[in-house]
């Protein structure tokens, strides 16, 4: 049906292609991705027939699978634990009144404004200061890599989360939790039954950012990683310094489709929520 | 007999405002009590201390005789129905009815089961299963009604419950709600800003303003004989006429006009005459008149209600609201008619400023 706002001839068209074109943008370098990843030249962006064997490769390749094992590992503690630590963040600054509330606000928003580069280099001084302290009082061996990762990775997920965790309890009025301590639920039951249930979308949401970021993570992974220690997307970027072949092609369509899954398993589980 | 809520002395701030400024007050078991008054005079504030979600920041509270005043609201034997009803989206009607049982640690066959008695008697019967969102408002208004009784307490609260209703739904429910009471025998301490539905459904209504108790009393007390100016302006439609009382038969108006006016102020304290306008009556001019019940003047307004016309007459110095019932056979004027407006003495009342 056409109405007086609707657009009309040339810049209809214009608009239709302005649509067209950013969909190009958005998709051709996906699509030439998955293609070239099945290509069997080992010049990255020239086709030589279909092949599996780049597949294949990063299945056989010990380091690869090793990355990828480190990424999956760190992308769940990192995640539980900065759902944890987000959701209370959030209920703290949204339901309760305490002493520095107006600080802790604004100090908690600070991992997502400051640049990646300046978050390493603080966490790498960081590790390296606290674990000499560490090593120093009780005789360890401290050395970077799963824990000093995680811990990174938790320190900005915290905010992401907070952040997502909060625009859900905004929108839920308190009303909600009064009626629930008015039936005869402690506190606790008032937040299981009424505020969880509420705010679970808000909190999946959060825990799929968290592990996207995580997941994806290169410049801050890369500082505090220590010898010996890689995730995948950090592995993908030491393999172009060495020289591309399409087996990063096939990483990375392999990094696609398991994020694209995740996304879709929490648009579905969203879905089915709400219909039942 | 203990009362079912006992306030002493109860103070509420908030930072610098004061909210609720020492009330005392006391709502008997069984009795359907309303708090009135205009937004902001404390009436939610004050139900909701009742309810736990306040505490005092002075006085006491009782439930029954037990002090409560800074009991958590979970502990308390009193539920509440809430001015948007706060149902729980993400549960269905039987849930919702349900949840205070649970709370409690009853059974879920018991729980059920009662919830099933409650649902039926507001009258929602098969529509266990919907959820809030797939229900009108007149629905949900009665969810969150058997949500609250479900529980058996020992007082019910209703803040404003039926604000958000239109007209014709609302009156249906006032009946209701009445009805309801009398059938469970607890006490209702309904909140409420609107003075008809007030004094529709109440045994005893307290009157609240900027944090104060101004009267609590009868519907009818309350509108036959208000405590104050405020009272009276407030509750109904009245004429005010202000004046000094010069002995306790007779009130002089500011203009030197005296009216007969029983009360029992000392003589030259300042005061206003409320005269009802349904308690009047208007003629024509010329037949006399007793000057100190009666007032002269003209025709200004007509307003046609259907049921009744209301005239607004001019006088010298002031203009007054005189409402007719609409009978046949009635004398109707028109805009610019000399008229006299007259009354019992027994129809008007002496409030103080």
């Amino acid at each position: 049906m056409s109405n007086a706002v609707e657009p009309r001839g040339l810049s209809k068209i214009g608009l239709q292609i302005n649509g067209w074109l950013v969909y190009l943008f958005f998709y051709a370098p996906i699509v030439l991705l998955v293609i070239f990843s099945f290509s069997e030249s080992r010049n990255v962006g020239k086709w030589g027939g279909f092949t599996l064997s780049w597949y294949e490769q990063f299945i056989d390749s010990s380091n690869a699978r090793n990355a990828l094992e480190n990424s999956i590992k760190i992308a769940i503690v990192v995640t539980i634990i900065s759902v944890i630590l987000g959701t209370m963040s959030a209920l703290a600054l949204e339901r309760f009144t305490f002493k520095g509330k107006r600080v802790f606000d604004a100090l908690l928003y600070l991992p997502i404004i400051i640049p990646d580069v300046t978050m390493a280099v603080m966490l790498l001084l960081f590790f390296g200061e606290f674990f000499e302290i560490l090593d120093n009082l009780f005789g360890l061996q401290l050395r970077k890599g799963f824990w000093s990762i995680s811990i990174s990775h938790i320190a900005f997920n915290i905010s992401f989360v907070s952040v997502v965790v909060r625009a859900r309890l905004a929108g839920m009025s308190t009303d909600l939790e009064e009626a629930a301590v008015d039936l005869y639920a402690s506190r606790w039951k008032a937040f299981r039954h009424v505020t969880f249930p509420q705010i679970l979308p808000g909190i999946a949401g959060g825990a799929l950012l968290a592990m996207t970021l995580s997941l994806d993570d290169v410049v801050i992974t890369q500082f505090v990683a220590g010898p010996g220690w890689t995730t995948l997307p950090v592995y993908v970027f030491g393999l172009i310094r060495k020289g591309v072949t399409p087996l990063i092609n096939s990483i990375s369509v392999i990094m696609l489709v398991s994020s694209m899954l995740l996304v879709g398993l929490s648009l579905l589980a969203e879905r089915t929520r709400r219909g039942g | 007999m203990t009362a079912a809520v006992e306030l002493k002395g109860i103070t509420k701030k908030f930072g610098d405002v004061t909210a609720v400024d020492n009330v005392d007050l006391t709502i008997e078991d069984g009795e359907f009590f309303s708090l009135l008054g205009p937004s902001g005079c404390g009436k939610t504030t004050t139900l909701r201390m009742i309810a736990g979600l306040e505490f005092p920041t002075e006085g006491s509270l009782s439930i029954f005789g037990e002090e409560v005043g800074t009991l958590a609201p979970n502990k308390r034997s009193v539920n509440t129905v809430f001015q948007n009803y706060a149902l729980f989206p993400h549960l269905t009607v039987i849930d919702n009815v349900g949840f205070g049982l649970k709370m409690q640690g009853v059974a879920k066959k018991e729980t059920k089961e009662r919830a099933m008695e409650m649902i039926e008697l507001v009258q929602l019967s098969g529509l266990e299963t919907r959820k809030p969102s797939q229900m009108s408002g007149g629905q949900q208004q009665r969810v969150a009604l058997a949500r609250a009784l479900v529980n058996q307490p020992k007082v019910l609260l209703l803040d404003e419950p039926l604000g958000a209703l239109d007209l014709k739904l609302r009156q249906e429910m006032q009946l209701e709600l009445k009805k309801l009471q009398r059938d469970v025998g607890i006490s209702f301490v309904f909140v409420t800003h609107d003075q008809e539905e007030a004094l529709t459904m109440s045994d005893r209504i307290a009157v609240m303003h900027e944090g104060k108790l101004l009267q609590v009393a009868s519907p009818e007390e309350i509108y036959e004989s208000p405590a104050n100016r405020f009272v009276a302006d407030f509750i109904g439609r009245t004429n005010l006429l202000d004046g000094t009382t010069s002995d306790n038969e007779t009130v002089v108006l500011s203009n030197g006009t005296s009216i007969r006016a029983q009360n029992s102020f000392p003589e030259g304290t300042k005061v206003s005459i409320s005269i009802r306008p349904e308690r009047t009556k208007i003629t024509k001019r010329l037949e006399p008149s007793d000057p100190l019940s009666s007032i002269q003047g003209t025709v200004e307004t007509i307003t046609y209600l259907g049921n009744a016309r209301v005239y607004g007459v001019k006088f010298t110095w002031l203009s007054i609201e005189v409402r007719e019932e609409n009978r046949p056979g009635l004398e109707v004027f028109n805009a610019g008619d000399d008229v006299t407006v007259h009354w019992e003495h027994d129809a008007i009342s002496v409030v103080e400023d």
